[in-house]
């Protein structure tokens, strides 16, 4: 059933007690943090089918081809995905150990992602005027809740880099710093994923 | 939105009417709370133990301190669920005819609905995440958890759910939509009170825990294994908590949506489960139930994996069938993913769809009975000794497989139709949540708790215990087996047909056998304490156990082990005794630890400001304890210092003190 040890096959006694700790290769953290991210694509999983069960649900109220203006949403898609590159860039730089590259990128991320809800936030109270509200229809009710809460991901977002800003100034790149700029990174990279999904099962499916 | 009554800006929608003093019941209860906590705090204040608490306690980030107030935390809320069970029984027994019975249907829906709710989400799941939290850093010889501040975040945040599902037994006032808080019952146009507002908030600042909990127990058993414990090398335990652990982080989220979706449409007016406005009531439950069917295998596989370590131990073999055990475990968590539907069949997918629901429900019982089979074979042949925890293992079997052929029945689509919501189905879940959990937890136990604290459990009130519950469940439920199957519907509070009546009473005596198995539990442990010395074990392996937790001391010290343990086998701690394998005594090393924080106390305590802010309308209150939470949150990052080093003298002194004891 099991393999045969080594040691116990050269006669030796085996071990069972090291005096060191254990070394775990890799990092908990990027594990840990990784699959929470899982269970974040999961909630929006959840809110994706919603919106899917509810994607012809108008009740007499204003359909996809009267709201969306696809014009400024590829705005916004192109603003967040130039914003994963710069977090790209921050990524390199922090790589390559240079703390006032990462500062800068990281700042000219967060500066997209403001205008990514900005815009965001311009699109909703157009159709809130309009009378589109999310107490209008089931399809409304999903559409504001799954892009809300993907705009909210992202504001967290820029608030991480905002302290990430602080601690990188007072202590540089701490190992701590580094583990969770890579958490970052890869928050920031989730959201884009999620953000193509929106794009094309809200907006372009919905126009089609 | 209609809004009934007026929200003050200061106070919300909470005014003197909100609290219960004209119900002579919640008074009493309320009573009798009061009293209880005000002796337990002056008892604490009285010997001085707070600071102690604070230290020792509430701000600890040991996995073995979590686990043991996990299942504090579950022992307590079984008293109060099981409270409500009672309340039930007598409201049964009581209801038939001219009787009304002495509950209201107001009163009567809100037992219900708190029953279910605390005994899923705050007795057993605490009591499992307790137990995988005490158990499993040890069983992988690990020195904590992979995350040790997000576990004190994950239990506070637990019991701040708790108190919040307390709080509304005297604060305005509970759901009464079911342990699901079931739709349109909860629409807010039907419940405009507090009630479902109290469930939602509770169970998804508890919810938040739980997920937490769940990616750091899979993060541990992935990353903290001892050095040569394959994955098919770890305890059956271990692998059923990371089983659990995964399915867990796979289903919470659908629930955390599901509850949030609610939460829009009851204070922004959204229409997702609406019946109007192109709502849809069912998605509700299709969303709840593809989280609470895994939810059942969530609490059952760590079970299954007590049972497999107790029968192992308790009949001196290795556990028949290990790869066989692992694999069923697998496929019983993937299945369990593919099932949801059939807890309600009468939704009227049509036939294929039901037929694909009926057969995926059947095959579970094919790994399940594998498991089953496997126990049978280990005790076949083996020097079985029946101490508490074995004599668990045996009832559970025995009970367990009715409860399981039940739901394949069940299973199948049109006997449903006729026993849909039926008491059958009641006697059914609770055949294999009482007969299958509540039954392995107490395994579990009487099993682990002489590792915890360094002693036995008294084993004549174990055998009251033992014997209240076994009895009890079976003259409990047996009657409303038949009563379901004559066609009595669930969630009724008083009867028409006096002939029903005798099976109540039955039932309601079961009740009491089981209160006094409940009663000798509270006493056993009073018994025990008292008793210690005489019960004391200085082996630190009572029970000839085979698995690393048996390795050191008891209690274990609070590094675990001052040595790293090495595997080489299957029932690595057996292994070491065939070997004759003893830790060294000297050459300890400096041990690297976490910090304790009470910053995961601080966090869990403005959620629960939060929440019921929220409940209560009370918009400022809510904005400043959310923006406490960020803060806090924020200001908790900036922490750089969080751990520190126990001196290799230090670890020489307390290893030599556990030697010499």
């Amino acid at each position: 059933m099991t393999t045969p040890d080594p040691q116990e096959a050269a006669g030796a006694a085996p071990v069972f007690y090291q005096a060191e700790d254990a070394v775990h290769p890799g990092s908990a953290t990027l594990l840990g943090f990784w699959i929470y991210l899982m269970s974040d694509a999961l909630i929006f999983a959840t809110l994706f089918a919603t919106f899917g069960v509810l994607r012809s649900s108008f009740a007499g109220g204003p359909t996809p081809h009267e709201l969306f203006d696809l014009g400024l949403v590829a705005v916004n898609t192109t603003i967040l995905l130039v914003s994963a590159l710069t977090c790209g860039l921050a990524m390199i730089s922090l790589h390559a150990g240079k703390l006032g590259a990462v500062r800068l990128w990281l700042t000219v991320t967060a500066l997209l992602g403001m205008a990514f809800v900005g815009i965001e936030l311009g699109e909703f109270r157009e159709m809130i005027a309009e009378g589109a509200t999310p107490q209008r229809s089931g399809y409304l009710s999903g559409f504001f809740t799954l892009v809300g809460t993907h705009g909210l991901h992202v504001t967290f977002g820029v608030i991480w880099i905002a302290v990430m800003l602080v601690q990188l100034g007072q202590r540089g790149l701490h190992p701590d710093n580094r583990r969770r700029l890579l958490c970052l990174s890869m928050f920031w990279h989730f959201l884009d994923v999620i953000w193509i999904g929106v794009f094309t099962f809200v907006y372009l499916l919905g126009v089609v | 939105m209609s809004q009934s009554t007026p929200v003050s800006p200061l106070l919300g929608r909470l005014t003197w009417e909100s609290f219960p003093i004209h119900e002579p019941i919640l008074l009493w209860t309320f009573i009798v709370v009061a009293v209880l906590g005000i002796g337990i705090v002056a008892v604490v204040s009285y010997y001085r133990l707070w600071g102690w608490l604070w230290r020792e306690w509430f701000t600890s980030v040991d996995h073995k301190k979590i686990g043991i107030m996990y299942i504090i935390l579950g022992i307590v809320m079984l008293l109060r669920g099981f409270a409500d069970a009672l309340m039930m029984r007598l409201q049964q027994v009581m209801a038939f005819g001219a009787s009304q019975g002495y509950l209201d249907a107001h009163h009567y829906d809100q037992i219900f609905t708190a029953h279910g709710t605390i005994m899923i989400f705050f007795v057993a799941i605490p009591l499992i995440v307790g137990l995988v939290n005490y158990v499993m850093p040890l069983q992988i010889g690990a020195r904590d958890v992979a995350f040790p501040f997000l576990n004190s975040l994950s239990l506070w945040l637990t019991v701040a759910g708790a108190l919040l599902v307390m709080v509304s037994l005297f604060v305005g006032e509970f759901s009464r939509a079911g342990w699901l808080n079931y739709v349109p019952v909860a629409n807010i146009q039907n419940s405009p009170d507090t009630g479902p507002d109290y469930y939602l908030w509770a169970l998804q600042i508890a919810g938040v825990g739980t997920t937490l909990s769940a990616i750091n127990m899979v993060a541990t058993i992935i990353r903290m294994r001892a050095p040569g414990m394959t994955m098919m090398k770890m305890p059956v335990f271990t692998w059923t908590a990371f089983c659990s652990n995964v399915l867990a982080i796979a289903i919470f989220p659908a629930l955390t949506a599901a509850f949030a979706m609610l939460l829009m449409d009851r204070y922004v007016g959204t229409d997702f489960f609406t019946n109007d406005a192109g709502g849809n009531p069912m998605m509700y439950w299709n969303l709840v139930w593809l989280w609470g069917h895994p939810e059942v295998y969530v609490l059952v596989l760590p079970v299954f994996g007590i049972y497999s370590e107790v029968t192992a131990t308790f009949c001196g073999k290795r556990l028949f069938g290990y790869s066989s055990m692992v694999y069923a475990t697998v496929v019983i968590t993937i299945l369990s993913y593919l099932v949801w539907l059939h807890h309600f069949f009468t939704m009227g997918s049509g036939a294929s769809v039901n037929s694909f629901f009926g057969i995926a429900t059947m095959v579970i019982a094919i790994p399940t009975g594998a498991k089953i089979f496997n126990w049978l074979f280990t005790m076949y042949r083996g020097q079985i000794r029946f101490e508490l925890p074995m004599m668990w293992v045996v009832a559970f079997m025995l009970t367990f497989v009715v409860g399981g052929m039940t739901g394949v029945l069940l299973a199948v689509p049109p006997a449903d139709f006729v026993l849909h919501n039926s008491l059958f189905l009641v006697a059914h879940f609770h055949n294999v949540i009482i007969g299958g959990v509540v039954f392995g937890l107490f395994a579990g136990m009487y099993y682990w708790f002489p590792k915890a604290f360094g002693f036995r459990l008294d084993p004549f009130w174990g055998k009251v215990t033992f014997w209240g519950w076994v009895i009890g469940y079976w003259v409990a439920w047996t009657p409303i087996y038949i009563v379901g199957l004559m066609g009595t519907t669930r969630r009724v509070r008083h009867f028409d047909d006096p002939e029903l009546r005798i099976w109540f009473v039955i039932a309601g005596i079961g009740a009491l056998i089981i209160l006094v198995g409940i009663l000798a539990f509270v006493i056993q442990i009073a018994v025990s304490i008292r008793n210690r010395k005489a019960l004391r074990d200085t082996t630190g392996d009572p029970w000839g156990g085979r698995t690393l937790e048996w390795a050191t001391a008891s209690p274990p010290p609070f590094y675990n082990f001052a040595f790293t343990p090495v595997v080489h086998e299957l029932d690595a701690w057996h292994d070491m005794k065939c070997h004759g394998a003893r830790p060294p005594v000297s050459g300890f090393r400096p041990i690297h630890l976490p910090r304790n924080t009470g910053a995961g106390v601080v966090l869990a305590a403005l959620a629960l400001v939060l929440g019921f802010a929220m409940v209560w309308y009370i918009w400022w209150l809510a904005a400043l304890s959310f923006a406490g939470l960020l803060a806090v949150a924020i200001g908790h990052t900036f922490n750089y210092h969080r751990d520190y080093h126990v001196a290799a003298d230090e670890v020489a002194r307390i290893e030599s003190a556990a030697r010499s004891a």
